[in-house]
C-alpha cells in the first residue's frame, strides 16, 4: 500500500514530532471532537465506521464505547500497550514511530465517553516507550492539547502512563486492571464488565493501541471513507506482524482480507532458501494451527474467514513455519509459554499448563510413549471450556491442532524412543 | 422483603432470594455442589472450578421479550456451550440447573484430577485427614489412578512457619485463596498473600511478627486441605480420634461458641485432654470465627502448676487440709466475724455467682465485683434488645462507639461492627486515640482522656453539640435504630459509670429501648461481668479500704493482690482471708484458706454474654481430684453455716437463680440448648465446605429480656474522673485493655509469650523528652504506697503528659490517676 | 524516615501524581521500580517504604514482587542480559545464539558472571520478534532493547556496559 492509514510515519518523515505531525493534520480530529461534536455523535461515528477491536477479541469499538453506564463517575480510558503475544509487535512500531496518532486517538475515546483521565499500561519491556510517551504526553500539555478547559470548552484530559512488569496476562483486560490497581494481574470474573465497572470500579473502556490509531483518521474522513477498505465484514486496515519463517519479517498495514499468500510471498517474500511452508500461525501462540495448504494459503485474513479455517484472527500476529519445525517442539514451545504466564488463579490453566509441558518434555526428549500423545489431548481437552479467562483456553490451541495435524510429527518423536526404562 | 426467584436444580423446584448464589440455592435442597475457593462467608471468585454445573435459561424473544415456549407449551431452555459455575452464577427466574448429569461428573473428575496432580496426596499423616473435602471428593469423583507421572510431581517445603501459631504445607495447598480473602476481607489484616504465580504460588507473610493477626487461626477452619494448621494442634491428633464438648468462650464478653476437642492420652494417665479448640457455629454470637486468645489461651487450665488440695495457713507456709476441715473453718470465721466481704471476678459462671451471692446476703456481707467498669444495672434496663443481632445491622442503624478499642477488648464484636459499618451501618467511633474501628468509622471524634462523659452527652437531643460532633450526631439522630457500645479505656468505675448514665439517657431520649437492634452494650473486662451484675454483685470505688475493713474475705476468680500493690498491702489487713482460685496467685499466698476449684472446661454452668444472652457450658475433662466447682465451694462453705444451699449440680443452682434473679425468671437448660437451623449451612464433612467449625448442637443461648428501670436514668457525671490533674513531676496514667495480656488466664499458654504486652508505658515523644526519657528506658511510677517499673514506648499519640498502661501487667491502673514519674538512673556504660 | 521518599522526593510525587489520592495502591508498582533503581534488585526496607506510601500492608507489596518478572528479590547482577527464545525468535535461531552467548560468557542461564555485573536470562516473547536474535538489558533502572544480534554484537554491547561500569566506578572512587 502507497499510503498508511497507522502506519503513516513509514510515509512522512519525522512524524514523530509534534509539529511534523500537526502539520500532517494532526489533532484536528481531537479538536473537531471536542469543539464541534458531542460524545454520542463521536461513538456513532466510529460504530458505523465498523472498527473492531484490534487486541485480539474484534468487539466492535464504538458499541463497546457506548456500554459505559451515565451515572457512575467519573470514567476512565485506559490504552492495553501491554503487547506481549508472542508474535505480536505491531503497537510498539506504532507508539514509537506515530506516537501522536495513537495519543490522538486515546484522546478522542476519553472525550467520547467524557473521560478526564486515560492510563497506557505498558509492557514493562517496553521502557523506551514509556520515556518517549511522557515526553510526548508533556509536550501536549505544553501545547494546550491535554490539560484544564481543552479549546475554551470545559473538557479538561490528563493522560499517564503505567508500566507493566513482565506478565503476559496483564494483556487480559480485567487482570490490567488489577496491576493497575497494584494488584496482581490476576483476571476478574466478568460480569460485571469493565464498561460498568473497571478501574477503581468505574466504567472504563480499554482499547489496543492500534485499534486507538484507527479512531483520528476515522473521525477526521468520516466512516464511510473507512468502510472503502477492507471487506464489508470486516472493514478497513489492519497491522500484520510477520515473523518466523520468512525472508522479510515485520509489520504490514494491510486492508483487512488481504490473503496469507500475499502477505507471506509478497509481502514478506516468501519462505527463506526456497524451502516449504508447513503452517501458520495466524494469532501469535494462541493459535491453531493452520495447515498451510493451498485453500489456506488464499484464504483472507479477516474476521470471519479465518473462522472459516477454524482458526481466528486474533491480533493478527502470522507466525510462519516451514518444513523444517516440528510440531510437538512448537507445541512444547508454546506451552512453556503458557505455564510461564498462567496467572495461577484457576485450577485448570495453572495445573493444566504445568502438566502438558511435563508431558511435552519427555515427548520431545524422546521419553515418551505414543499413550502420552492420547494422554496431553485429553489433559487438554480436559482444560477446554473450563478456565477462568482466555488465556487457559488459548494454551490448548496449539497443542490440540498439532496432534490433529500434524500427528506424525508427535510419532516421529516416540517412535525413535530412548526408551530405557526408567529406574 | 427481597423478591423471591424460582428455579429448577435437578428437577426440583427451589425458591430464594434474589441475588442468591446458585451453588446456595442448591444447599438449600440438600444438594451439596463440591466447592474449594467458594466460602459462604465470602464474595465468590470462581477459581478453583470445581462447582462447575449445567445452567441453561429459558429463551426470550429479542423482540417482544416473552418467553419462548416449547411444543408442551413449558419454556424453552438454552444450555451454554459451556459449564458455569456454580458459585459465581446467581440464580435467575425459570432457570434449570443439572448437576448430577455425566458432564458434570466429567468436570468434577477433571478438575480433581488438576488439583491432585500437584497434591502430595499424604492424607494418612494430614492433620485435615478426615474433614477434609479434598479427601472426601477424591473418594466420590477422584480418578482411580494417577495419570500424572510420579516423577513430575512438584515437591515443596512442607514446615513453613507462617508465624509461631500457623504452619503451611505448601505441597498441601491448593491456591483457593481463601485464608488470603478472609485476612483481607473479613480480618481486615492482609498480612499474607500469595507469592509468584501460576504453578509457582505460594502463600507468603511479611508481617513482623509474621501472620500478624489476632485472627490467624480461622484460617486453619476454613482451609479447605491440610495446607494450614496451628502449632498447638499440628500432628497433635487426627479428627477421628477426637471427642467434642461444647463451650463457651471465657476471655471476654463476646461469649463465643466453642468446641473442645480432647482425646485420652496416656500422659494423662489415660484422661481426656484438650487437643484444640474450635468455634462452634452461633450466628448471632461468633458466626464461625473466634480469635485466636479464645483458641490458643485455654492452656491454663491444664497448667501443672493448678491448686489440687485445699491449704491452711501455717506460719509462712501452707498445708493441706481436707475440704471439710476447710468447710468447717471458713464457716467458723465468718460466723465468727461481723463483717462478711465477697470480691468475685466476672470469669465465675452465673451458678457460682448466684451461691456467692446467697451465702454473702444470708451473713449480711457485701457482694463486690472485681472490675474497674461499672453501669451494669443499666445494661440490664437499656441492654441491647433480645432479638438484636450484629449480623443483622445495615445502613438503618448507627452504631456509636465510645471509650473502647474494640479490637484488642473483644474482637468478634470488632469484627461483625465492622462487617455491619461495610453493610452501610452508620458507625461513630468516639475514642482519645485512633483504633482499627477508625477505618470503618463514618465519623471518628476525638476527646481529651477524663472527658468521655461529656463527648458522649454531645449525642443527648438538644444538647449543644461543638462543630467537630455535628455531622456525626446529626447522623446518629437521624439513623432508625441506635446502639450504644461502651468501654473502659481511660476510664475507671465513676468514669465508666457516667458513660453507662449518658449513653442510657441518650438511648431513652431517643426512645430507642427495648426494640430490636437497639441499646446499650459494655465492653466488659471479663466473660462473665454481665451475670455478675444481674446476681448482684457491685464494683466498690474504694476496695482496699473495704478490703481493710472487713474480719472475712471471700475472693473468688480475682488476684486483687497481683494487680495492685495497694490492695495487696490491704489485704494484709483483712481479718481472714479465703480464696478460691485455680492457681497460687499473688492473693492466694496472701490467703488464710485457699479452695482449689475446677475449670471451666471441667465442668458445666452458664455465662452471660455482653449482649446478655445467656449460654451454656458444658465440661469437656474430668475435674482434677480434689477440685470442686466454686458453686460447690460455696455451697459447701454455706452447708457448714447451716444454710441451705444447692451444690450437688449446676442445674439444680440454675433451678434457684432463676426463681430469684427477675431477668432469669423462667430459663431453663433445656431452653439455653435449644437450636434452631443456622444459615450458612457449614456442615464439616460436605463438600460445599464451610469449615471445621462445629455445627451447633448444643444451644444458641437466650438473650435475656430488659428489666424495667428502677427510676429514671440521669445524665451521668463523673466528678473524679474529669478532675484528675497532673501535678509537678507527675503524668497522668490511663488505663488501656489489650487482648494478650498478662493475666492469670493468658500467662500459662506459652504459645502466645511472643505477643503479650509487655510491661511498658506509651508516652508522647515531647512527654518523654521532657522527662529525659528515651525509648526502651525504664522508669518508675510511685504513688502514695506502690511503685513499678516499666518500660518506655513513644507514640506520638498519646496526648501530653499522659500516659498509657496496659491494665493486667503488673502496673496498676485502675482508673485515670496522677502518678510521680522518674526516671531510672541505669549505671550507663560509658 | 521513609528512605525512599528521602532518596527520591520528587520522583514519588511524581508517581503518586497519577493516581487518585485514594488509590494509592496503583503507585505500587512504579515504585518498585524506584526502589529497584539503585542496587538492581528490591530490599525489605523497600518494601516496607513502598507499603507505608502506598497505605497496605508488606505483605501486599511483596506479593506484587513474586507475581512479576521484572522485579528482583535478590542481587542477581547488576545487568540482567535477557534473551528471548521464545517461538518467533526460536525460529530465527535464538536457541543456538543464547547457547553460543553463554558458551562466551562463561556461564549458565541463570547464572551470574563472577564480577556480578551480568545475569544471563531466557524470557519469554519482548515484542521484536521480527529482528531476532534480540535481548534486551535491564539495569541501572532501565531496560535497553538490542535488535538483529549476532553473538559478536552481543559481546560488543556487554563489553561496552562492562566499561561503563568501570568508569562509573573510577569516577565514585
Ligand atoms: C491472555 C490475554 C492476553 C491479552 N493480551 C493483550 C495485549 O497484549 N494487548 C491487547 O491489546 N489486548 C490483549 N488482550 C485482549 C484484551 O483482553 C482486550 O480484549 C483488548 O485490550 C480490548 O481492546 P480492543 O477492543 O481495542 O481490541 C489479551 C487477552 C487475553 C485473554
Ligand atoms: S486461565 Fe486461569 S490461571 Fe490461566 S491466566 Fe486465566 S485465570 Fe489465570
Ligand atoms: S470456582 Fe466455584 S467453588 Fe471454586
Amino acid at each position: 500500500m502507497s499510503q498508511h492509514i497507522l502506519l503513516r510515519h513509514r510515509d512522512i518523515p519525522h512524524l514523530d514530532r509534534l509539529e511534523v505531525y500537526q502539520q500532517h493534520g494532526g489533532f484536528e480530529a481531537f479538536r473537531k471532537a471536542v469543539t464541534s461534536l458531542q460524545p454520542t455523535e463521536v461513538i456513532q461515528v466510529v460504530k458505523d465506521s465498523g472498527l473492531r477491536g484490534r487486541g485480539g477479541a474484534g468487539f466492535p469499538t464504538g458499541l463497546k464505547w457506548s456500554f459505559c453506564p451515565n451515572t457512575i463517575w467519573p470514567h476512565y480510558v485506559v490504552a492495553n500497550a501491554d503487547e506481549s503475544e508472542p508474535g505480536t509487535f505491531k503497537d510498539r512500531e506504532i507508539m514509537e514511530s506515530n506516537p501522536f496518532q495513537f495519543l490522538e486517538g486515546l484522546m478522542i475515546a476519553a472525550f467520547a465517553i467524557q473521560a478526564n483521565t486515560a492510563y497506557i499500561y505498558l509492557r514493562g519491556e517496553y521502557w523506551h516507550i514509556g520515556k518517549l510517551l511522557d515526553q510526548k504526553i508533556a509536550e501536549l500539555e505544553a501545547a494546550g492539547l491535554l490539560g484544564e478547559g481543552l479549546f475554551g470548552t470545559n473538557y479538561s484530559l490528563r493522560l499517564y502512563t503505567h508500566m507493566g512488569a513482565g506478565a503476559y496476562i496483564c494483556g487480559e483486560e480485567t487482570a490490567l486492571l488489577e496491576s493497575l490497581e497494584g494488584k496482581l494481574g490476576q483476571p476478574r470474573l466478568r460480569p460485571p464488565f469493565p464498561a460498568v465497572a473497571g478501574l477503581y470500579a468505574r466504567p472504563t473502556v480499554i482499547n489496543n493501541v492500534e485499534t486507538l490509531a484507527n479512531v483520528p483518521p476515522i473521525i477526521q474522513n468520516g466512516a464511510a471513507w473507512y468502510r472503502d477498505f477492507g471487506t464489508d465484514k470486516s472493514p478497513g486496515v489492519k497491522i500484520f506482524s510477520l515473523s518466523g519463517h520468512v525472508n522479510r519479517p515485520g509489520n504490514y498495514e494491510l486492508p483487512l482480507g488481504t490473503t496469507f499468500r500475499e502477505l507471506i510471498y509478497n509481502y514478506g517474500g516468501g519462505i527463506p532458501e526456497g524451502r516449504n511452508i508447513k503452517a501458520i500461525m495466524s494469532a501469535g501462540a494462541s493459535s491453531t494451527l493452520i495447515m498451510a495448504d493451498e485453500r489456506a494459503l488464499d484464504t483472507p485474513m479477516d474476521y470471519e474467514s479465518l473462522v472459516g479455517l477454524g482458526a481466528s484472527l486474533g491480533s493478527a500476529s502470522v507466525i510462519v513455519l516451514d518444513e523444517t519445525v516440528n510440531m510437538a517442539w512448537l507445541a512444547q514451545k508454546t506451552t512453556h509459554f503458557f505455564k510461564h504466564e498462567s496467572c495461577g488463579k484457576c485450577t485448570p490453566c495453572r495445573e493444566g499448563t504445568y502438566w502438558m509441558t511435563h508431558i511435552l518434555d519427555r515427548i520431545v526428549a524422546g521419553k515418551a510413549a505414543e499413550a502420552d500423545v492420547e494422554l496431553l489431548q485429553a489433559v487438554a481437552g480436559q482444560m477446554q471450556g473450563k478456565c477462568l479467562c482466555a488465556l487457559g483456553e488459548f494454551s490448548i490451541l496449539p497443542v490440540l491442532s498439532s496432534i490433529q495435524k500434524f500427528r506424525s510429527d508427535y510419532l516421529e518423536k516416540v517412535a525413535t524412543p530412548s526408551l530405557e526404562v526408567q529406574s | 422483603m427481597t423478591k423471591l426467584v424460582t428455579l429448577t436444580i435437578d428437577d426440583q423446584p427451589v425458591s430464594v432470594p434474589a441475588g442468591t448464589l446458585v451453588v446456595d440455592a442448591a444447599k438449600q435442597i440438600g444438594n451439596d455442589i463440591p466447592v474449594f475457593c467458594y466460602h459462604p462467608k465470602m464474595e465468590p471468585v470462581g477459581m478453583c472450578r470445581m462447582c462447575l454445573v449445567e445452567i441453561g435459561r429459558p429463551m426470550v424473544d429479542r423482540g417482544t421479550g416473552e418467553v419462548l415456549l416449547d411444543e408442551n407449551g413449558k419454556p424453552r431452555i438454552q444450555f451454554g456451550p459451556k459449564l458455569e459455575t456454580a458459585c459465581t452464577t446467581p440464580v435467575s427466574e425459570g432457570m434449570v440447573v443439572r448437576t448430577q448429569t455425566k458432564v458434570v461428573a466429567d468436570a468434577r473428575r477433571e478438575v480433581l484430577e488438576f488439583i491432585l496432580t500437584s497434591h502430595p496426596l499424604d492424607c494418612p499423616i494430614c492433620d485435615k485427614g478426615g474433614e477434609c473435602p479434598l479427601q472426601n471428593l477424591t473418594m466420590g469423583f477422584g480418578p482411580g489412578q494417577s495419570r500424572f507421572l510420579y516423577d513430575d510431581k512438584i515437591h515443596l517445603a512442607k514446615h513453613v512457619p507462617l508465624g509461631e501459631l500457623i504452619y503451611l504445607d505448601r505441597e498441601r495447598c491448593i491456591q483457593c485463596a481463601r485464608c488470603v480473602r478472609f485476612q483481607d476481607v473479613i480480618a481486615d489484616d492482609p498480612v499474607i498473600g500469595f507469592y509468584n504465580r501460576g504453578r509457582r504460588l505460594e502463600i507468603v507473610t511479611y508481617s513482623e511478627p509474621g501472620f500478624d493477626s489476632i485472627f490467624s487461626g480461622n484460617t486453619t477452619d476454613i482451609c479447605p486441605v491440610g495446607a494450614l494448621t496451628t502449632a498447638d494442634f499440628r500432628f497433635g491428633a487426627r479428627p477421628w480420634e477426637l471427642k467434642s464438648s461444647a463451650s463457651i468462650c471465657t476471655h471476654c464478653p463476646v461469649g463465643c461458641n466453642l468446641t473442645f476437642n480432647t482425646r485420652r492420652e496416656a500422659r494423662a494417665g489415660g484422661n481426656p485432654v484438650i487437643k484444640r479448640v474450635m468455634p462452634r457455629q452461633n450466628e448471632q454470637v461468633n458466626e464461625i470465627w473466634i480469635c485466636d486468645k479464645g483458641r490458643f489461651a485455654y492452656h491454663y487450665t491444664e497448667s501443672p502448676q493448678r491448686l489440687t488440695q485445699p491449704l491452711v495457713r501455717r506460719g509462712d507456709g501452707f498445708e493441706e487440709i481436707s475440704w471439710e476441715e476447710a468447710y468447717q473453718l471458713a464457716a467458723q470465721k465468718i460466723r465468727a466475724s461481723q463483717n462478711l466481704l465477697t470480691l468475685t471476678g466476672g470469669r465465675l459462671s452465673n451458678e457460682d455467682l448466684f451461691n456467692l451471692r446467697e451465702l454473702t446476703l444470708a451473713r449480711n456481707g457485701q457482694a463486690v465485683l472485681y472490675s474497674d467498669m461499672a453501669g451494669g444495672d443499666l445494661t440490664a434496663s437499656y441492654g441491647l434488645a433480645p432479638g438484636s443481632n450484629f449480623g443483622s445491622m445495615g445502613k438503618e442503624t448507627a452504631i456509636l462507639v465510645v471509650a473502647s478499642d474494640l479490637h484488642e477488648e473483644a474482637p468478634v464484636w470488632w469484627l461483625r461492627i465492622k462487617a455491619a459499618a461495610q453493610r452501610g451501618a452508620r458507625l461513630i467511633v468516639l475514642n482519645p486515640r485512633s483504633t482499627r474501628l477508625d477505618k470503618f468509622a463514618t465519623h471518628t471524634l476525638r476527646y481529651a482522656y477524663g472527658e468521655e462523659s461529656q463527648a458522649l452527652a454531645t449525642f443527648l437531643p438538644g444538647a449543644a453539640v461543638p462543630e467537630a460532633y455535628q455531622a456525626a450526631v446529626q447522623e446518629f439522630h437521624s439513623a432508625e435504630n441506635a446502639v450504644i457500645v461502651y468501654g473502659s479505656e481511660g476510664a475507671g468505675l465513676a468514669a465508666s459509670q457516667g458513660l453507662a448514665q449518658t449513653a442510657a439517657a441518650i438511648l431513652a431520649a431517643r426512645g430507642k429501648v427495648g426494640q430490636v437492634n437497639n441499646g446499650l452494650l459494655a465492653v466488659w473486662q471479663r466473660a462473665n461481668d454481665q451475670g455478675a451484675w444481674d446476681a448482684g454483685f457491685r464494683p466498690v470505688e474504694d476496695l482496699p479500704a473495704a478490703l481493710r475493713n472487713v474480719e472475712v474475705a471471700l475472693i473468688a476468680a480475682a488476684d486483687p493482690a497481683g494487680d495492685d500493690p495497694l490492695l495487696a498491702q490491704a489485704l494484709e489487713e483483712t481479718g481472714f482471708v479465703i480464696v478460691q482460685e485455680l492457681f497460687m496467685t499473688e492473693t492466694a499466698r496472701r490467703a488464710d484458706l485457699v479452695l482449689p476449684v475446677q475449670a471451666f472446661t471441667e465442668r458445666e454452668g452458664t455465662l452471660t454474654s455482653g449482649e446478655r444472652r445467656v449460654q451454656r457450658f458444658y465440661p469437656a475433662l474430668p475435674p482434677r481430684p480434689q477440685t470442686r466447682p466454686d458453686f460447690a465451694v460455696a455451697a459447701g462453705i454455706g452447708k457448714a453455716l447451716g444454710l441451705d444451699l444447692e451444690g450437688r449440680a449446676a442445674s439444680l443452682v440454675f433451678l434457684r437463680l432463676v426463681k430469684t434473679l427477675p431477668a432469669y425468671a423462667g430459663l431453663t437448660y433445656t431452653q439455653l440448648a435449644e437450636v434452631t437451623p443456622q444459615y450458612p449451612i457449614i456442615g464439616r464433612s460436605d463438600l460445599y465446605y464451610g469449615g471445621t467449625a462445629y455445627d451447633n448442637h448444643q444451644g444458641l443461648g437466650v438473650q435475656l429480656p430488659l428489666l424495667p428501670a428502677a427510676r429514671p436514668v440521669a445524665v451521668g457525671q463523673s466528678q473524679t474522673a474529669a478532675s484528675v490533674t497532673a501535678g509537678e513531676g507527675e503524668i497522668l496514667l490511663v488505663p488501656v485493655t489489650r487482648l494478650y495480656d498478662r493475666g492469670n488466664t493468658v500467662l500459662p499458654s506459652a504459645l502466645l509469650h511472643q505477643r503479650l504486652a509487655g510491661k511498658t508505658i506509651r508516652l508522647h515523644p515531647q512527654t518523654a523528652a521532657a522527662f529525659g526519657l528515651n525509648a526502651g528506658e525504664t522508669l518508675r511510677l510511685s504513688r502514695d504506697g506502690w511503685s513499678a517499673e516499666a518500660q518506655v514506648e513513644l507514640d506520638e499519640e498519646v496526648p501530653l503528659k499522659m500516659a498509657l498502661a496496659v491494665r493486667s501487667t503488673g502496673i496498676p491502673c485502675s482508673a485515670l490517676s496522677a502518678v510521680r514519674l522518674e526516671r531510672l538512673t541505669v549505671a550507663s556504660a560509658d | 524516615m521513609n528512605a525512599l521518599r528521602a532518596q527520591y522526593p520528587e520522583e514519588v510525587e511524581r508517581i503518586l501524581a497519577k493516581y487518585p489520592a485514594e488509590r494509592k495502591r496503583s503507585a505500587v508498582m512504579p515504585l518498585l521500580y524506584l526502589a529497584q533503581r539503585a542496587e538492581g534488585y528490591i530490599r525489605a526496607q523497600d518494601l516496607r517504604d513502598i507499603a507505608e506510601i502506598c497505605e497496605i500492608s508488606i505483605t501486599d507489596v511483596a506479593s506484587i514482587v513474586g507475581f512479576y518478572t521484572l522485579y528482583y528479590d535478590q542481587p542477581l547482577g547488576r545487568y540482567h542480559i535477557q534473551v528471548c527464545t521464545d517461538l518467533p525468535c526460536a525460529l530465527r535461531g535464538a536457541e543456538d545464539f543464547l547457547r553460543q552467548l553463554s558458551e562466551k560468557l562463561g556461564i549458565g542461564v541463570g547464572e551470574t558472571t563472577p564480577d556480578g555485573l551480568f545475569h544471563l536470562e531466557e524470557v519469554k516473547c519482548i515484542g521484536a520478534c521480527h529482528r531476532a536474535p534480540v535481548f534486551q538489558v535491564q539495569g541501572d533502572g532501565e531496560i535497553v532493547f538490542h535488535e538483529n544480534q549476532t553473538v559478536e554484537t552481543a559481546l560488543a554491547v556487554i563489553e561496552a556496559l562492562r566499561e561503563q561500569a568501570r568508569a562509573a566506578k573510577g569516577e565514585q572512587a
